[in-house]
């Protein structure tokens, strides 16, 4: 265990650490680019150059293991100096267009040319024409002239997404990034290195120029796309989501998530809402209704059937609290023990984040008491596994059924047996084919929009927040996040009109229904449910949503899977934006 | 209460002397005054039969630079919607095929909230929103008063006299 000096204050490393992991750990920033937490060391961009004592030349604090009894200085002249000249070199050729970088605002050459440069350059000569808008994989583009050479892009592409296929090419001045030849960086984890660039050489087709990094309101969130719920933030203007981004979670997904969580979950947010409780009219046509008449004869109609009758369905699509309202209503009103649930796997586990369970939940209904129901391999045609909820449709017992938001209907076969249930309320946020099969639809808030926990595969629970507001907007513990835009504007600004949809928590139709049927519930938001879980479940004891936090918990029987978060980061490693929400 | 009480507070009047409280001589005073005025070079102006050019350093109405080819300077950095106090302009950028790759798809002032302060002038890294002379500003309906880039764009050449004025203060 060496000890040893930064800048006069004694620290105690561990054997092999270096000078920069040591920094980090307590909170010091030394500037840097190439180095990333989770890659290997290249040393090549010299921006962390320190002074060590008795060293001639300035070292690389990145790539300097510490030794006993070191004595390293980040703030002398000489470091200092150092420092300066790297940056003077670093943006000789570099184009310096930030106005139309998205990168602006969370770039570290931009915050490093505030800290650590001289402010003025002497070189007058043209400078470097390189490659622009070159396309590396179907979701980057690669800006050759902001590019620093840092070779995170490359390192991230061998060591962890396995596709060793970006390289440098050219020497000297003229060196650039290129795929090797006939190649594509396509994987699903390619969208990665946009987060890690340091500069805005990396661009994703996704989200070019939606908008500036000042002009979104950012709030931590859980990916809805499969069961890792890897930690994510939500880039939010005018009440639309404009992207998602990776949060560094050791006990998750470390520092990534993958390109289909981070493109094909939030469009889903934005586009095709069910805008208000809907119900079938005489003719069979959807109309708007309100929730107390939909309540209503949902209520009405349910207890019109035997309790065999009823099909009760949770899912895993949603948090536990709404998985374990229902599953009360149907305890108190249906004598059922336990309700199903319908799995969605798809496909096979990439190995690296994505599962082949999409949903983001199945742990969480599981806990909460819900029981798994075969699975129904959507893909390829094959032959649907034996399950109880499709014998039972096929067996015509079941002639009502109420379910929470979960689009099941997708599989053919179970759309085939729905054909005899006479009653059908769902919950629903999208127009589905499920909502559309429906007698009731009650409209529900999206995982952005509300509170609620999901349980990952490994038993890690995480909470969401609510980043996009509704018409009915349950106010959890903190102040919705807001941008300038959104907290400054009025009705009369056409930036302040982003649409509300008129939807709510599952909770609050399950207790509208329950309500009905003659319980007494009286839960206001969603806390409170969460609240009793926790007192009534061994597995969640303890956990509140002050103790979850932004990087959640595992749950009781799991508690050994609890990895310390590695570094105190001074500088957000994955597309943190520095200057986010707030004014 | 919400007026300054020194100026409405009785107590504090003047006391009128005693040819004041006569009335007449201090009405004749007035109107000599006035008669005096006829004769003197007249200031007001008969707006708007006759206009005001005014001078290349007043901040009028912001608007967007056209360059030559029809296309705006502006690449949609958002840096004087960021800076603009009262919150008056919304900028929505999107991708071109020209050399400079972003370009404002919305560019829309409220100038019912512009308070002509000229910050967004000030910031522009690109020179494209600048101070016109235009002081004209009527509507007769809210949504009036929020600017396209149909109302904001106006050619180069006629802005000429601003854009020297500019570079000049910059060196
Ligand atoms: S593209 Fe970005 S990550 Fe890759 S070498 Fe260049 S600066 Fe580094
Ligand atoms: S691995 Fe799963 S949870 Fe993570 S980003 Fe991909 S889809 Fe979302
Ligand atoms: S002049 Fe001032 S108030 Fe008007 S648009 Fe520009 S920055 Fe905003
Ligand atoms: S500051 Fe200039 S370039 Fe940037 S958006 Fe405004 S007008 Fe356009
Ligand atoms: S961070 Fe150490 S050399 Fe790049």
């Amino acid at each position: 265990m060496p000890k040893f000096t930064i800048d006069g204050n004694e620290y105690e490393a561990q054997a092999g650490q270096t000078i920069i992991q040591v920094a980090q750990e307590n909170g010091i920033d030394i500037p840097h680019f190439c180095w990333h937490p989770a890659l290997s060391v290249a040393g090549n961009c010299r921006m962390c150059l320190v002074e060590v004592e008795k060293t001639p030349k300035l070292q690389i604090a990145c790539g300097t293991i510490v030794t006993e009894g070191m004595v390293v200085k980040t703030l002398s002249e000489t470091a200092t100096k150092g420092r300066e000249d790297v940056m003077e070199f670093l943006l000789i050729n570099h184009p310096l267009d930030c106005p139309i970088c998205d990168e602006a605002g969370q770039c570290k050459l931009q915050d490093y040319a505030f800290d650590h440069s001289r402010g003025e350059s002497r070189f007058v000569e043209e400078k470097n024409h390189k490659d622009k808008r070159m396309p590396l994989g179907p979701q980057i583009l690669f800006d050759g002239e902001r590019c620093i050479s840092c070779s995170r892009c490359i390192r991230f592409a061998e060591e962890v997404a396995h596709q060793p296929v970006l390289t440098f090419v050219h020497r000297g001045d003229h060196v650039t990034i290129n795929a090797v030849p006939a190649e594509s960086f396509d994987n699903n984890m390619s969208m990665n290195v946009i987060d890690i660039c340091p500069v805005g050489a990396l661009t994703s087709r996704d989200f070019r120029f939606k908008a500036r990094v000042w002009d979104m309101s950012f709030t931590d969130s859980v990916c809805p796309g499969c069961s890792r719920g890897c930690s994510t933030r939500i880039g939010v203007r005018n009440n639309e989501i404009l992207r998602t981004e990776p949060r560094n979670n050791p006990n998750v997904n470390s520092y990534w998530m993958c390109d289909y969580g981070r493109v094909e979950m939030y469009p889903a947010v934005n586009e095709g809402r069910i805008d208000g409780p809907r119900m079938k009219d005489a003719a069979g046509k959807q109309q708007a209704t309100d929730y107390d008449t939909a309540a209503r004869v949902t209520a009405e109609t349910l207890k019109k059937y035997h309790k065999d009758e009823v099909l009760i369905l949770g899912s895993a699509a949603v948090p536990v609290e709404d998985n374990y309202a229902m599953l009360k209503l149907a305890r108190e009103h249906f004598g059922k023990q336990t309700i199903p649930f319908i799995s969605h796997i798809v496909g096979e586990d990439d190995r690296l984040l994505l599962k082949a369970d999409k949903t983001p939940n199945s742990m969480g209904a599981t806990l909460a008491g819900c029981v798994a129901d075969g699975h129904y391999p959507h893909v390829h045609g094959e032959k649907a596994a034996h399950t109880t909820v499709l014998e039972l449709l096929r067996s015509r017992k079941i002639k009502a059924v109420f379910a929470l938001g979960d689009n099941f209907l997708t599989d053919p076969q179970l759309l085939e047996a729905f054909e005899h249930v006479e009653f059908f309320a769902c919950h629903a946020a999208n127009e589905t084919i499920t909502s559309r099969r429906a007698d009731v639809v009650f409209s529900i808030s999206h995982w952005a929009e509300r509170d609620g926990v999901f349980v990952n595969f490994e038993g890690w629970a995480q909470s969401l927040n609510p980043a996009v507001t509704t018409n009915y907007q349950v106010r959890g513990r903190d102040q919705l996040n807001m941008s300038r835009l959104d907290r400054f504007g009025s009705p009369y600004d056409k930036w302040a009109r982003g649409h509300k949809r008129d939807a709510r928590e599952g909770w609050h139709f399950v207790q509208l229904v329950s309500n009905q049927l003659g319980s007494k519930w009286h839960y206001l938001h969603t806390e409170q449910l969460f609240e009793e879980i926790a007192a009534t479940n061994p597995e969640f004891k303890g956990m509140s949503y002050e103790s979850l936090g932004s990087l959640g918990q595992p749950i009781a029987s799991k508690h050994s899977m609890v990895k310390e978060p590695i570094y105190q980061e001074v500088y957000q490693e994955t597309g943190a934006p520095l200057m986010g929400s707030g004014n | 209460m919400g007026y300054n009480t020194k100026y409405n507070n009785p107590s504090t009047n003047r006391k009128l002397t005693l040819w004041e409280k006569l009335y007449l001589p201090e009405v004749i005073r007035g109107l000599l005054t006035t008669f005096k005025h006829i004769f003197r070079p007249k200031f007001t102006r008969q707006y708007p039969e006759e206009r005001w050019d005014p001078p290349a350093s007043f901040r009028g109405r912001p608007v967007l630079v056209m360059e030559e080819n029809g296309s705006e300077r502006c690449v949609a950095c958002g840096l004087c919607s960021r800076v603009c106090p009262p919150l008056a302009i919304e900028v929505r950028a999107s991708e071109t095929e020209q050399l400079k790759e972003r370009y404002p798809v919305v560019f829309e002032i409220n100038m019912l909230r512009c308070i002509f302060c000229g910050f967004c002038e000030e910031v522009c890294p690109e020179e494209a929103i600048i101070m016109s002379k235009d002081y004209e500003l009527v509507f007769r309906d809210p949504s009036e008063g929020i600017f396209g880039k149909d109302k904001l764009l106006v050619p180069k050449a006629e802005l000429k006299e601003r854009l020297d004025f500019l570079a000049e203060m910059r060196n």
